[in-house]
């Protein structure tokens, strides 16, 4: 709502040293965010006088046509003055607005005596555009005739006129009009407020020369209050005078004939939206109700659109003529021979117009309004005021008005009055509470200690004692809130996960891991790259019907795309080197069965709640790795290393180390990996993870460096499996025994079989076996590798003697004969 | 060993006279002295102070004196070891020094060679700080809760007192989960965690909740689709405002020092009532630069004061919806986005930074922004 600040101070005595921004600061004060304070015409300075042109000579043999015009600026300027000017919407008497030389023009433009096109011209004569007043470009401005010759023009056209623009949150629909503002200031300043919506304007007496338009609502919900004002013989030539369109133009709203900008004015002084019908263009009598499913209607801006039953329109005997409180229609509109005008004034229900609004996608000046609540009795004023401004200006006969309501009860809360205290946390006496209710215009039957606040029509956002308990507390100030804490919060600190999530991120970053956060927004073309098989969890199911991007119409259910994403960005930026990681939510199922909305005037039933809950995607935490390029860059010590398969899988036992949990590996099969360096990660028999070699097909599609590596883990099941509190070992203090062995298995047997054998047979007394080498070569037959293992042994309770270690240790190598079919190299 | 002779004339033993003793002794010094290397001192060791040295053979000979004679002579064999002994540590001891000094001298490295071998790592600045965020009401006695980003629109609207057709609705551009009618949507807010912490935990609740959020804004260097707030409830008895205002204060105390302070100014969320903008005090003029051209401050553009967040009293409609009775309870709750804190406190100027990933940005954060 942009807000002329003259148009304000014309009903609320506003003191004249307060200027735009310091009134912007008590509105702000007062819940009205006032976003920009703008100036008009703010790089004005020096003599703007008004001129009457006196004559006017064609210059003819230019490019294109110039006027030598003898303009009179008055005594004091210099009497009359030569002018060159370029356009040509004036005539010989016209009164308009000269720069005289000495004027600077916004852009630091400075008007001087000069030659041009062989005259001296002596000032000039300024278009709105000009003076920083509008867009208007289309000539110089016209005033009415009743100015004096050469005095200061700057008022008349509105520079240094200030505007507020203000952002009017949902619930202050009042707000969208000059008096609801105007009301707001006069509480803030304590000033007097001449309210305009509560006085009728006079009118004449109803003309008996024909009768007025009649008016009905079927519908007493959706339009509770319908009127219709009828003036005849009206002069559809009639101008708007220059006041009205000047504060039109600095609202925001282009001028377009004497009778919508009537309405469009009273719309924006009394925030009631009114429209005016060609009388001659109706069939019969107006009235508000609903279209018959599948009619169309064609709305102002030219779009035909279908109409529903639930949609609340205009008819006419004939049918739709107007969406109700949103958008007249094409065909009733007023023109340029209009003489006959019906002006509908009515109330609207908030919701019935929200929802009218949003099936259309059409928001409109009006619809705004009555969203957010329209002062329910306003509009026969709003139609009187616009009524008397149509024949003051238009001319014609009112012929009178008709009008039908449904019965109309102000609400009335009861308030304790000591409640906006309690909940502000200070003394706020109950005579200032009734003041301030007095101030926002409520009547208060204040005989017992619980008020009876009956709130005024234009308040409709006040429907609970705790919202005039808001005007009470923000009317007093915030600021004289004082400042406590609470004291009895107690706190179990942060869970399992929680903290498991900081450690991870922690660890990672501390190994050379950068965390990235990316869009969870995923699609098809990211899933083929990832060579996902069409039945792959990760192929999501959940879709947006309104994605930003229609190539990404998904919900992630793998963090592998944004990864892969950001891999992309860096090394399109040079970043060559990288160990990536997302810790984020990822989706694990589409979604459940539609259930109905609980109700939300109580708590929702356990089933209702499960029901609710059932409804949505399988939500997991997802942790994902990316690694790309070297992992040890060349330097002075050694040379670079890349990142490798390996380095995916110590990552990931690293945090499962830091989970607290045992991971296994075992040989993997993932359709995005290298069919032959894939490890499956298992917590048991559990999968909770793939890590590896990204598959070179992937690795080629997505442009990313040969042998990218990466790791998606469960984080959820590693939360589930890591321990409250770890059990603590049993360090023995008796001597260790070392034994080496190598054992010769065949290249199909993974190493992590033969290390299980190992630990199996050796039994309770081996401490520890570690792979220290694997050897291919001359003395190990083609096809089988050696496996050096440095066993420890050790006991609790006693120095182990030699034939324990050896029996051992022959335990050992006799499970890998056995299951696995091993030699002892070197036996 | 030959046993006491007591009629042997001590001064016939010559190698125990004083004489012989000294001239033993300075001849040990000067081999000592002499020696130039730890090999040879162990050389001269052995000649001069071992078992076969003139001393240690002389020192055998003292059993064959008679009594009278033998503590004299015990005494001057004690004071010739000794200087042996000192002149062989003490000589030790500097050629120990120079070999070290020849050695690790020879051993020096240049130590301002670049030891880069491995790039740094760093954790996102957004998840820090809301982590720091976190740890301030954890110390005041909060939990950290937490809720589902693909949301029941029940939950994100209807529950949080925004109904259907509410304009409040199309404040927030939401995402929804296909169909437009499966009452799913991509939570625009974290305020549905007020809901689910409600429907889950006993009063009195004290919640902190961190979150990413989603609104159909384009990226561009001031919006994004997806981002992150921090909002914050409290249920119990008796709460008030002037709570709301002392917990947002020692906030703002704890994250921008000592004596920044919260202002409130009214308006509008439809689950609180009443409800404010939050301005924190700015932590780098504090508000000196107002009306001070001559001192502009970039970080609140010389306003004083820094737009941060909202706030309000938990709407009576809200609690209704969770089942908590609103005569008994009341309760307060404030939010905040981190992208913008993280641009006026750590001066981030564009965005795009914080969700493209570039590794340059996030590992200049380290492990806390
Ligand atoms: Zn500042």
């Amino acid at each position: 709502m942009r807000a002329p600040v003259s148009w304000l101070r014309e009903f609320v005595e506003i003191p004249a040293d307060q200027d735009g921004r310091a009134i912007a600061e008590k509105l702000i004060y007062a819940g009205l965010e006032v976003e920009t304070v703008e100036c008009l015409g703010a790089g004005v300075v020096g003599p703007l006088v008004v001129g009457k042109v006196v004559s006017i000579e064609e210059l003819t043999e230019f490019k294109k046509p110039i006027r030598w015009c003898q303009v009179d600026v008055g005594a004091d300027n210099g009497g009359i003055r030569g002018v060159i000017c370029g356009a040509r919407n004036f005539y010989q008497g016209d009164l308009v607005v000269v720069a005289l030389p000495g004027t600077e023009l916004p852009g630091g433009f400075k008007i001087a005596q000069r030659e041009t096109y062989g005259k001296v011209s002596d000032g000039m004569i300024c278009s709105a555009s000009e003076l920083g007043l509008g867009d208007d470009h289309d000539g110089i401005i016209i005033l009415s005739p009743n100015f004096g010759i050469g005095i200061d023009a700057k008022p008349i056209v509105g520079v240094g006129e200030e505007i507020l623009d203000i952002a009017v949150t949902p619930d202050r629909g009042y707000a969208l009009s000059i008096r609801g503002i105007a009301r707001e200031l006069s509480i803030a300043y304590g000033v007097v407020f001449a309210d305009p919506g509560l006085a009728l304007a006079d009118l004449p007496a109803p003309a008996a020369t024909s009768k007025p338009i009649q008016c009905a609502s079927d519908d007493e919900t959706g339009c509770a209050l319908f009127t219709v004002r009828t003036i005849r013989g009206f002069n559809p030539k009639a101008e708007s005078p220059s006041w009205m369109t000047k504060r039109l133009v600095a609202s925001g709203m282009r001028p377009v004939s004497l009778a919508v900008d009537v309405t469009n004015y009273v719309m924006l002084e009394l925030g009631q939206p009114l429209h005016a019908f060609d009388i001659d263009k109706l069939q019969g009598s107006i009235r508000a109700g609903h279209a018959a499913e599948g009619t169309t209607l064609e709305t102002l801006d030219h779009v035909v659109r279908n109409l529903s039953s639930d949609d609340l329109v205009i008819l006419d005997d004939r049918g739709p003529i107007g969406l109700a409180g949103t958008m007249g229609g094409f065909a009733t509109e007023i023109d340029d021979d209009t003489t006959s005008i019906a002006l509908e004034a009515a109330h609207f229900d908030d919701g019935a117009i929200a929802r009218m609004a949003r099936r259309h996608k059409l928001s409109s000046e009006a619809s705004r309004r009555f969203e957010r609540g329209v002062d329910r009795v306003l509009a026969p004023y709003a139609s009187a005021r616009a009524t008397a401004l149509l024949l003051e200006f238009g001319g014609g006969d009112y012929v009178g008005m008709t009008a039908v309501e449904a019965p109309y009860a102000p609400t009335v809360i009861a308030l304790k009055a000591s409640e906006p205290g309690a909940i502000a946390g200070m003394e706020i006496p109950q005579s200032t509470v009734i003041d301030l209710l007095h101030a926002i215009g409520c009547e208060i039957d204040a005989s017992t200690e619980l008020l009876q606040v009956e709130v005024p029509s234009w308040r409709s956002d006040i429907t609970d004692a705790v919202n005039l308990v808001e005007e009470v507390i923000r009317l007093v100030g915030y600021d004289e809130v004082p400042s406590t804490l609470p004291t009895s919060a107690v706190g179990h600190g942060l869970s399992l996960s929680q903290r498991l999530r900081r450690r991870v991120g922690m660890t990672l970053a501390a190994r050379g891991g950068v965390e990235v956060l990316n869009y969870p927004f995923v699609g098809e073309a990211e899933f083929d790259a990832l060579r996902l098989e069409a039945d792959d969890d990760r192929r999501s199911k959940v879709r947006l019907a309104n994605p930003l991007n229609d190539e990404q119409p998904y919900v992630r259910a793998s963090l592998l795309p944004g990864l892969i994403a950001a891999a992309r960005r860096n090394l399109s930026r040079g970043n060559d080197d990288f160990f990536i990681f997302e810790l984020g939510s990822v989706v694990r199922s589409g979604l459940g069965t539609l259930v109905a909305r609980p109700s939300v005037t109580q708590r929702p039933s356990e089933d209702e709640w499960s029901a609710l809950n059932a409804m949505l995607p399988q939500q997991a935490s997802s942790l994902a790795v990316l690694l790309s390029g070297n992992q040890q860059l060349q330097t002075w010590s050694g040379p670079a290393r890349r990142y490798e398969w390996s380095d995916a899988i110590e990552i990931a036992r690293v945090i499962a180390d830091v989970a607290g949990v045992a991971l296994t590996v075992t040989t993997g099969n993932d359709s995005s990996f290298h069919p032959g360096r894939c490890a499956r990660l298992c917590i048991g028999d559990q999968q909770v993870g793939t890590a590896g070699e990204l598959h070179p097909r992937v690795i080629e599609t997505l442009g990313l460096p040969v042998r990218a590596c990466a790791l998606e883990l469960d984080f959820d099941v590693l939360v589930q499996h890591s321990p409250q509190a770890r059990k603590a070992p049993s360090v023995s203090a008796q001597p260790v025994a070392k034994e080496d062995i190598a054992l010769i298995v065949m290249d199909e047997i993974p190493t992590a079989q033969v290390q299980q054998a190992i630990v199996d047979g050796a039994g309770e007394l081996l401490e520890s076996a570690r792979l220290f080498d694997v050897y291919r070569g001359q003395q190990v037959p083609v096809g089988s590798r050696s496996l050096a293992f440095a066993l420890r042994f050790r006991a609790h309770d006693r120095t182990l003697d030699a034939s324990e270690i050896a029996a051992s240790r022959e335990a050992a190598i006799q499970m890998a004969i056995t299951r696995h079919g091993a030699t002892l190299r070197g036996a | 060993m030959s046993g006491p002779n007591t009629s042997f004339d001590p001064k016939q033993v010559s190698a125990l006279s004083a004489e012989s003793v000294d001239f033993v002794v300075s001849e040990a010094l000067l081999a000592i002295r002499a020696a130039s290397d730890l090999v040879t001192l162990k050389e001269v060791r052995l000649a001069h102070a071992g078992d076969r040295s003139p001393l240690s053979l002389a020192n055998r000979e003292i059993g064959a004196l008679p009594p009278a004679a033998k503590a004299e002579a015990g005494k001057r064999m004690g004071i010739a070891r000794g200087q042996i002994k000192e002149a062989l540590d003490l000589r030790e001891s500097e050629l120990q020094d120079a070999r070290d000094s020849a050695v690790l001298t020879q051993e020096t490295v240049d130590v301002t060679l670049p030891v880069d071998r491995t790039a740094l790592g760093g954790r996102h600045p957004l998840t820090t700080l809301m982590e720091r965020i976190c740890d301030v009401f954890i110390a005041m006695g909060y939990d950290v809760a937490e809720g589902p980003e693909v949301e029941a629109d029940w939950v994100n609207f209807d529950a949080l007192n925004v109904p259907p057709d509410h304009p409040a609705r199309t404040m927030q551009d939401t995402f929804y989960v296909e169909s437009p009618e499966s009452g799913v949507v991509l939570r625009t807010q974290t305020s549905p965690i007020q809901i689910r912490a409600m429907l889950d935990r006993e009063v009195p609740i004290y919640v902190v909740a961190p979150g990413r959020v989603f609104r159909t804004d384009e990226l561009d260097a001031t919006h994004t689709p997806v981002f992150h707030q921090v909002e914050g409830l409290a249920v119990d008895v008796g709460l008030t405002m002037a709570d709301l205002k002392g917990t947002l204060d020692h906030f703002a105390q704890s994250m921008f020092g000592e004596g920044i302070r919260t202002r409130l100014r009214p308006s509008y969320f439809p689950f609180t009532e009443p409800s404010a903008e939050i301005d924190l005090q700015c932590f780098v003029c504090r508000g000196e630069s107002i009306n001070h051209p001559e001192k502009p401050c970039r970080t609140c553009g010389s306003e004083g004061w820094i737009e941060w967040g909202g706030c309000g009293m938990v709407n009576p409609r809200v609690l209704r919806a969770v089942g908590i009775d609103s005569e008994r309870y009341r309760g307060f709750a404030f939010g905040m986005g981190i992208e913008r804190t993280l641009m006026f406190r750590n001066g981030v100027t564009d965005m795009r930074d914080m969700v493209e990933g570039d590794i340059r940005f996030t590992r200049a954060f380290g492990l806390e922004s």
